[in-house]
């Protein structure tokens, strides 16, 4: 039996993805006793909707889940738009499906290219990047910025999508099953891959419901739950899709997960290009966004985001301002699980294990 | 080396400078050629391991400072000069200072080790091999020296970290080096390059009756330089940068370049015991036949053995960045099994194999 070390995992660290700081006691490499600390990253978004209008939060909801700023926006709309009882154009669902799946691939690119690595291996964030450049300037082109897009409104979109934007889409859709080809050959069986992954972590079903985690990481222990299948929203009732899920319950799991729900999300969006270049409707709803007064009530609008499940809940009081709003995002239940998964362990699997989590600060402080 | 010690003696003789001061600076001159050509190598080996790394990757790699980027690291060298050295608090000092001393000057020894042409050896003993791997092993001292004293817990975690796995490593090392010498029947690396001569250029080389011993000794050696997928003790991802997290300027540098001097020495150790060291893959020296008439025709051969084992070498480390270039960090667990498990019995099964090819081969033990 050795001392044992109480080491500060953060939150400047390289591989906290962000700002977590780790307590960790280690009895000499094993960890015994492991406390996440958030709060580095608090930028207080739920508070500040109180002072604002409906339109002035608008951009700043991109900001919840910087790596994500579709999924964080259309969830606030769809509350909004939920509240002023608006029926938005099925176009518009369209293309802001689209762009939630496109932003669902550059999200899990990220974390591939991040995760590989934590694990050691640093080429291949340079390959998921250059995957990733191309759908931000896909982006930059629609939206005019690469990540806080400010794209959807109430009740619509800000630009309409035109043929030759899709057809580049549909072009990079075409590079894309080649280049996660090209991932999978260098990681999938690479031997040290799977001894850094398999049985890893292991997120068991009981764990998943007793720490309410959602997405990918619950898909990869055996639970089929994906709310764009389960409770459609957006467009995806009128689209078909396999949900990716797996047994493997360890991080080996969680990485199949992901590189097959950016398969499936390239589906997703040749269907919606599909629909797309057929259909010519309007992508604007006849409000005044500037003069928006929402009528008394409240409503939680969800979006399966790239890392579990996103919650907005919108309480107004009939006010320009809203009286409370609420983000539930996945990423703030991954963190809690993690002293479940690595105590025990090496001190060498933390960062492993927390890697495969897909946790992003910002999001789990918001 | 007598040749050279003549000419130095002649040299000093024209300046009427007195014997006795040739034989006494001729022993550290050696050291001063290394050191200064070290630098320049290490210099050299930093901007293409970047620019490698940089084509895996589809990146420019450095290319602003210089033509081509060469003064990249030039600058990079000239900055880490000018860093002001810090003293962490709570430090111990002296460690502290000494620690990267005694990880980069053992490397100088093993480069005057090498036999770098059939004339051209600082120090040729009759067990030279053996004094190479006893200095090996010294740097691993400056490493754990760097993590106890910087009172850092990183830095600590990672020197103890690779103490464990350099003295691991050495093991299965030393039992191929063993079959190496059971081949060659000597110690003297010069006698171990001129045993792999044969009619065939590349037919008299070690590694294909010790291919297996090869690859052990290719995995220890990465292994021993703490390089991907070795780098446990300075892991970047758990540990910041191991065991020279505190560490800034010059002394930082000191590691930097003992880390990138003994992996280019390690890659001759193994192109010398291995892949025939100086001598010509072509049937003859390209000099013979280019300078037949010439004077100077045996400085050039010498000058061309140089280029082969150079040659060779780099082959080497090309692999050893490709290999960085590809493959994830192992598990602590698994770095140790690898070795224990796997490496030391195949390195006696090496040993033995070698053992009966030289009693088939010889006919004697």
């Amino acid at each position: 039996m050795t001392d044992i070390m109480k080491i500060n995992v953060g939150p400047q660290h390289p591989s906290t993805h962000g700002v977590l700081r780790l307590i960790t006691e280690l009895d000499g490499e094993k960890i015994i006793s492991i406390k996440p600390e958030i709060g580095y990253l608090h930028r207080g978004l739920e508070k500040l909707a109180e002072s604002k209008t409906y339109l002035q939060y608008l951009p700043l909801v991109d900001r919840v889940d910087y790596l994500g700023g579709f999924f964080t926006s259309y969830a606030f709309c769809n509350a909004v738009e939920h509240l002023l009882n608006i029926q938005t154009t099925k176009r518009t669902e369209y293309i802001r499906t689209l762009c939630m799946e496109l932003n669902r691939i550059a999200s899990h690119l990220l974390w591939l290219g991040t995760y590989m690595l934590d694990l050691g291996a640093s080429s291949p964030i340079f390959y998921t990047f250059r995957e990733r450049e191309s759908i931000l300037a896909l982006f930059e082109e629609l939206t005019g910025q690469r990540m806080m897009y400010n794209y959807f409104t109430f009740g619509g979109v800000r630009f309409d999508v035109d043929n030759n934007w899709l057809d580049k889409v549909n072009d990079f859709l075409n590079i894309l099953p080649k280049a996660i080809g090209n991932y999978e050959k260098i990681i999938t069986n690479n031997a040290i891959f799977i001894d850094r992954t398999k049985n890893k972590g292991i997120l068991t079903k009981s764990f998943c419901s007793k720490y309410a985690i959602t997405g990918p990481n619950m898909r990869a222990s055996g639970l089929e739950i994906d709310f764009r299948q389960k409770m459609p929203y957006s467009a995806y009732n009128e689209l078909g899709f396999v949900v990716s899920v797996n047994n493997l319950s360890d991080s080996y799991g969680r990485y199949l997960v992901r590189i097959q729900e950016m398969r499936t999300s390239i589906d997703l969006i040749k269907q919606c290009i599909m629909f797309l270049k057929q259909n010519k409707d309007n992508v604007s709803c006849n409000i005044n966004p500037i003069k928006l007064k929402i009528p008394q009530g409240e409503y939680t609008s969800y979006v399966e985001s790239s890392r579990g499940l996103l919650c907005c809940y919108i309480q107004s009081d009939g006010s320009e301002k809203p009286y409370r709003v609420k983000w539930r995002t996945g990423s703030f239940y991954a963190v809690q699980v993690l002293p479940e998964l690595v105590i025990g362990q090496n001190y060498n699997d933390l960062i492993a294990i927390f890697g495969s989590l897909d946790v992003i600060l910002p999001e789990v402080d918001r | 080396m007598n040749y050279l010690y003549f000419w130095y003696v002649q040299l000093l003789a024209k300046y009427n400078i007195p014997k006795i001061f040739a034989d006494i600076t001729f022993p550290i001159l050696p050291f001063c050629i290394i050191a200064g050509v070290m630098i320049v190598v290490v210099l050299i080996l930093v901007l293409a391991e970047r620019k490698i790394l940089a084509l895996f990757t589809q990146r420019k790699g450095p290319n602003r400072v210089g033509y081509f980027g060469l003064l990249q690291t030039v600058a990079d060298a000239i900055k880490l000069l000018c860093k002001q050295n810090i003293n962490p608090q709570g430090a111990d000092k002296i460690l502290f200072n000494l620690a990267p001393i005694i990880a980069f000057s053992p490397v100088l020894i093993l480069w005057g080790l090498i036999p770098y042409s059939s004339e051209f050896e600082f120090m040729g003993f009759s067990i030279s091999i053996l004094l190479y791997l006893a200095i090996a092993a010294f740097p691993v001292i400056g490493i754990i020296l760097a993590g106890y004293a910087s009172n850092n817990k990183f830095s600590l975690i990672g020197a103890v970290r690779s103490g464990a796995q350099m003295i691991t490593y050495e093991i299965p090392m030393i039992f191929v080096v063993l079959s190496v010498v059971a081949l060659a029947n000597s110690m003297n690396l010069k006698d171990i390059v001129l045993a792999q001569m044969n009619t065939n250029p590349i037919m008299g080389w070690y590694i294909f009756p010790c291919i297996l011993g090869f690859l052990i000794m290719f995995i220890c050696v990465i292994a021993e330089l703490n390089r991907c997928p070795f780098d446990l003790p300075e892991a970047e991802s758990e540990l910041t940068a191991g065991y020279s997290t505190e560490y800034s300027g010059m002394r930082f540098a000191l590691f930097y370049l003992g880390e990138y001097a003994s992996l280019f020495v390690m890659s001759v150790f193994i192109a010398t015991i291995f892949m025939g060291g100086f001598l010509p893959v072509t049937q003859n020296y390209i000099s013979e036949m280019l300078f037949a008439n010439n004077q100077f025709l045996q400085v050039f051969i010498y000058i061309e053995q140089v280029m082969w084992l150079l040659l060779k070498s780099s082959f080497l480390i090309f692999i050893i960045m490709l290999i960085r270039a590809t493959l994830p960090r192992l598990s602590s667990k698994s770095l140790m099994n690898l070795s224990w498990y796997c490496l030391m019995p195949l390195s006696v099964i090496n040993f033995i194999i070698i053992i009966v090819f030289k009693y088939i081969t010889e006919g004697r033990m």
